[in-house]
């Protein structure tokens, strides 16, 4: 320790002692910071502080985010290999290690092209880097499609920190989740990268052709293998797309076809609730589980970093909506039980990691009450009632990031009322 | 009519080096100060320059922009040096007593028997005016004012804060005199505030021509501020004044004595002391004068009042003119290394408020030792409603300060600077995940509020 302590003092010294690299400091700082948390102590005001410091917060945010992660990982390989040729057999371990190498790729590439902008702005500003994007870093690869080409993930995420964040002044100061942010501008950017049914399995199409190939051996009479005999998806060919995706399909369609999708969620279907809460489905890298969102719900809450009111509120619009248009019915997309319907896409990653940023999020208690309810309310609406935008959610949650200074302002001006109300009756 | 209230919002910092209820007498200092800056926004004129002789009592400077208000030296003596800072600014006037007992008299006099104006005009002219403060803003009182009520909190919520009911157990006469004349100076009532959950002492339960409401639970239940927001907010163009009990004695001795008694007691306290109590000393003492060789200097830091709204200083400074508490900490000028017991440790002996570390699995009668550590680095506002759970106001404290910041004297207004002082956001600065310094943002707010609208 007390070497590492030498080696940053020296470092210091010598990016201070010349004048071509000093302004390198934030560099070292970053690094120096993240190793010793700084000797300095406090000149004004209260004399002694909270140990609690924003990259502590951060980095709770993304321990949260860990269930979430090797989960992804894991699904990655599941659903890429369960359709191959013996991948019905695949270990845990297999499924891990076939999804490791992608999603790690990913991870590497947001955080690396995001960093590298921080640091440029920061060196630029001369400001010590600050922790906000550690966090985003990491939600952008959970938020893609396991087959999202990695420059497009570096371009999406270059866009979210420079126009999404750095144009308004850096951290704490963004209007937009960065993250979501970085997935709007694929989602409007590259369409038939971010959805339909061809990205959201690692390697599908290789997939398709393998499959097909088994079912022409089928139309031969060739016998195929006993355990993929047993593989209905195989046999059926699969579409590949989202739980979102295929009910969304649904629209329009013949009767028929919106009863196998109706299958698909009934028990022992694909997407029935077991799948839906484990997560064993298609979808971005880190959402499809939301067993692995509770867990990191349950640590942020615990430790008071996400609010609760917006979790609660969120949970409860979309509850309710689903709720609404489940009463309505009429198609298998309205009739899909409300809690298996929140359970579903981006919902419960969206309400524990995207909705509860402190940042973009509403910064008064009651406020935060109303920004969560409409959220999780227009995110059910806009993926039930708009069937181009099956990932409703995202779309909500930034609709909701827009109006929460707007939400703040009315409930700080009904406080201002009250203080002024208070003189008139004085 | 007098109220009860429970603060739930708050936080109470449990220090270790509280102090016992011993009281000892100070020795002599070798030197005493008036600081101008302890009176903020007070533009000193003195009246003498070095080499001149004072008597305790005998008028040091003036307020250039309030000539009625008169500042004294605290002992008999000479001024010795006065200490300047940038623009010539006065910080420390030093006075080196003469060791002769030499003070300005006064007539006695029965405040019940003297008209407002009276004791108004005796108060001015005996420098005991500035013991009375007001809200808004925070500075001393200006006397052409009417306030709408008196406030005294007689009691200190701040972490090791001095116990008043054992600084004034002898002062029972004292304090009743110095309140009837408070309630002279008012229209409204004089409020005194005790604290809820505690036995009083006769000086405060027994007390007449006040109202008394009752104030318990959290840190900052103490405040004046926090006190008057649940007795009667401050509006615009309303004026509340605040007295801290034991100079209501000072005043109090004055009407009856017919001099001004700068003698006062000071809690010594902190982690730093060896045996935390109280002394007698006068205003403006040296702090060594009441250290004695009770308090490890090593590495300490020295502040004239509490940890979080208090004043850094050194053995060789002054205590302050408000202060009736010292109090001695290490300093935390050393890195920690992140895993062991810096930002990223398991923490179970750090404290905070947030439940990012496992500070609430300590008993509950754990005493803290902290350091002046920041513990992180300066940020910008990100994590949202935790000013809201220390600050006890129907204020939103980040939209004030944010008003602050962009200069906006309208938004300032509005949301609420008219009863707040630095002291209300101390707890919310202890808190703050992103070490901002709202206490002097506030201090600008006010700065700029004076200037605009007063």
């Amino acid at each position: 320790m007390k070497l590492l302590r030498n080696i940053f003092d020296n470092v210091h010294h010598k990016l201070e002692s010349n004048e071509k690299t000093k302004k390198f400091w934030p560099l070292i700082d970053a690094f120096d910071t993240l190793m010793f948390t700084p000797k300095d102590v406090t000149e004004k005001g209260s004399h002694i502080r909270d140990a609690i410091d924003l990259k502590r917060t951060m980095m709770l945010v993304i321990t949260a985010m860990i269930p979430c992660l090797l989960f992804g990982i894991y699904n990655a390989g599941y659903q890429s290999l369960r359709l191959t040729e013996g991948g019905w057999d695949a270990s845990v371990l297999d499924c891990f290690l076939a999804g490791l190498p992608k999603v790690l790729l990913l991870v590497i590439v947001s955080y690396v092209t995001g960093l590298t902008i921080e640091f440029i702005f920061c060196i630029r500003n001369g400001h010590a880097i600050q922790e906000g994007f550690l966090v985003s870093g990491m939600l952008i690869p959970l938020i893609m499609p396991i087959d999202v080409p990695l420059w497009m993930v570096a371009a999406a995420t270059a866009f979210a920190v420079l126009i999404g964040k750095e144009v308004f002044g850096g951290t704490g100061m963004n209007i937009l989740n960065v993250a979501l942010t970085a997935r709007a501008f694929l989602f409007f950017a590259y369409p038939t990268k971010m959805s339909g049914d061809k990205v959201w399995i690692s390697d599908f199409e290789a997939m398709k052709e393998k499959s097909n190939a088994v079912k022409a051996q089928l139309a031969d009479g060739t016998p195929i293998p006993e355990h993929l005999a047993n593989t209905p998806e195989l046999v059926d060919g699969m579409s590949g797309a989202t739980a979102m995706g295929e009910l969304a399909s649904t629209f329009d369609a013949s009767a028929a076809k919106a009863e196998s999708v109706a299958s698909m969620f009934a028990t022992g279907g694909q997407f029935d609730m077991a799948n839906s809460f484990f997560g064993l489905i298609p979808g971005s890298v880190g959402e499809t589980s939301a067993l692995a969102c509770l867990l990191g719900a349950g640590l942020l809450l615990g430790t008071g970093i996400a609010s609760w009111k917006v979790v609660v509120s969120f949970f409860l619009g979309g509850l309710g909506m689903a709720g609404i248009l489940f009463a309505v019915g009429g198609n298998p997309y309205f009739d899909l039980n409300p809690i298996h319907q929140l359970m579903l896409g981006g919902f419960m990653f969206g309400m524990v990691f995207m909705a509860t940023d402190p940042v973009t999020a509403c910064q008064t208690g009651t406020g935060k009450f109303i920004y969560g309810f409409l959220g999780g309310a227009l995110g059910i609406l806009i993926r039930i009632l708009n069937p181009a935008y099956p990932e409703g959610v995202m779309l909500a949650i930034l609709i909701a990031n827009v109006c929460a200074p707007m939400i703040d302002h009315m409930v700080v001006q009904s406080n201002i009322k009250r203080r002024l109300s208070r003189l008139k009756t004085a | 009519m007098s109220k009860a209230v429970k603060i739930r919002k708050g936080l109470n910092i449990a220090l270790q080096g509280e102090a016992d209820k011993v009281c000892a007498n100070a020795k002599q200092a070798k030197q005493y100060a008036i600081k101008p800056t302890d009176f903020h926004g007070v533009m000193p004129k003195l009246l003498g320059k070095e080499g001149h002789k004072l008597k305790a009592g005998s008028v040091l400077f003036y307020d250039k922009y309030n000539e009625n208000v008169k500042y004294a030296s605290p002992v008999s003596g000479e001024i010795t040096e006065i200490r300047r800072g940038a623009k010539r600014k006065i910080l420390e006037i030093i006075i080196t007593p003469d060791g002769k007992d030499a003070f300005e008299t006064h007539d006695v006099a029965d405040p019940n028997e003297l008209t407002r104006e009276e004791i108004i005009q005796k108060m001015l002219d005996g420098c005991v005016w500035p013991f009375i403060k007001m809200r808004p803003i925070d500075i001393v009182a200006n006397p052409q004012d009417k306030p709408k009520m008196i406030v005294v909190s007689s009691f200190d919520s701040h972490p090791l804060a001095p116990d008043y009911n054992f600084i004034l157990k002898d002062d029972k006469a004292a304090f009743q005199t110095g309140i009837n004349a408070l309630a002279k100076l008012t229209e409204g009532a004089v409020h005194l505030n005790v604290r809820g959950e505690n036995k009083q002492s006769s000086v405060f339960e027994e007390c007449e021509n006040v109202e008394i409401n009752y104030f318990g639970g959290n840190h900052p239940c103490g405040n004046v501020g926090v006190q008057i927001h649940h007795i009667s907010p401050i509006n615009k163009g309303e004026v509340v004044w605040t007295v801290n009990p034991a100079d209501v004695a000072t005043i109090g001795k004055f009407f009856m004595s017919g001099r001004l008694d700068t003698e006062r007691t000071v809690a010594i306290t902190g982690s730093k002391v060896n045996e935390p109590k109280y002394v007698k000393a006068n205003i403006g003492a040296r702090m060594d004068s009441l250290f004695a060789g009770n308090v490890d200097e090593e590495n300490a830091r020295v502040i004239s009042g509490n940890v979080l709204t208090g004043e850094m200083t050194s053995s060789e400074g002054f205590i302050g003119y408000y202060h009736h508490q010292v109090t001695v900490i290490p300093e935390g000028d050393r890195h920690k290394f992140f895993l062991k017991d810096g930002w990223l440790s398991l923490g179970f002996n750090r404290f905070s408020m947030s439940t990012a570390y496992p500070t609430l699995l300590n008993p509950p009668s754990k005493r803290w030792d902290l350091d002046t550590n920041l513990n992180g680095e300066k940020r910008s506002f990100v994590v949202t409603e935790q000013y809201e759970k220390v600050f006890p106001f129907d204020i939103y404290p980040v939209y004030l300060l944010k008003s602050i910041l962009t200069n906006d004297i309208d938004g300032m207004e509005k949301l609420g600077i008219y009863e707040v002082a630095p002291e209300d956001f101390a707890l919310c600065e202890f808190v703050c995940t992103s070490k901002i310094n709202s206490q002097q943002i506030v201090r600008d707010g006010l700065d700029i509020i004076k200037e605009e609208c007063l």
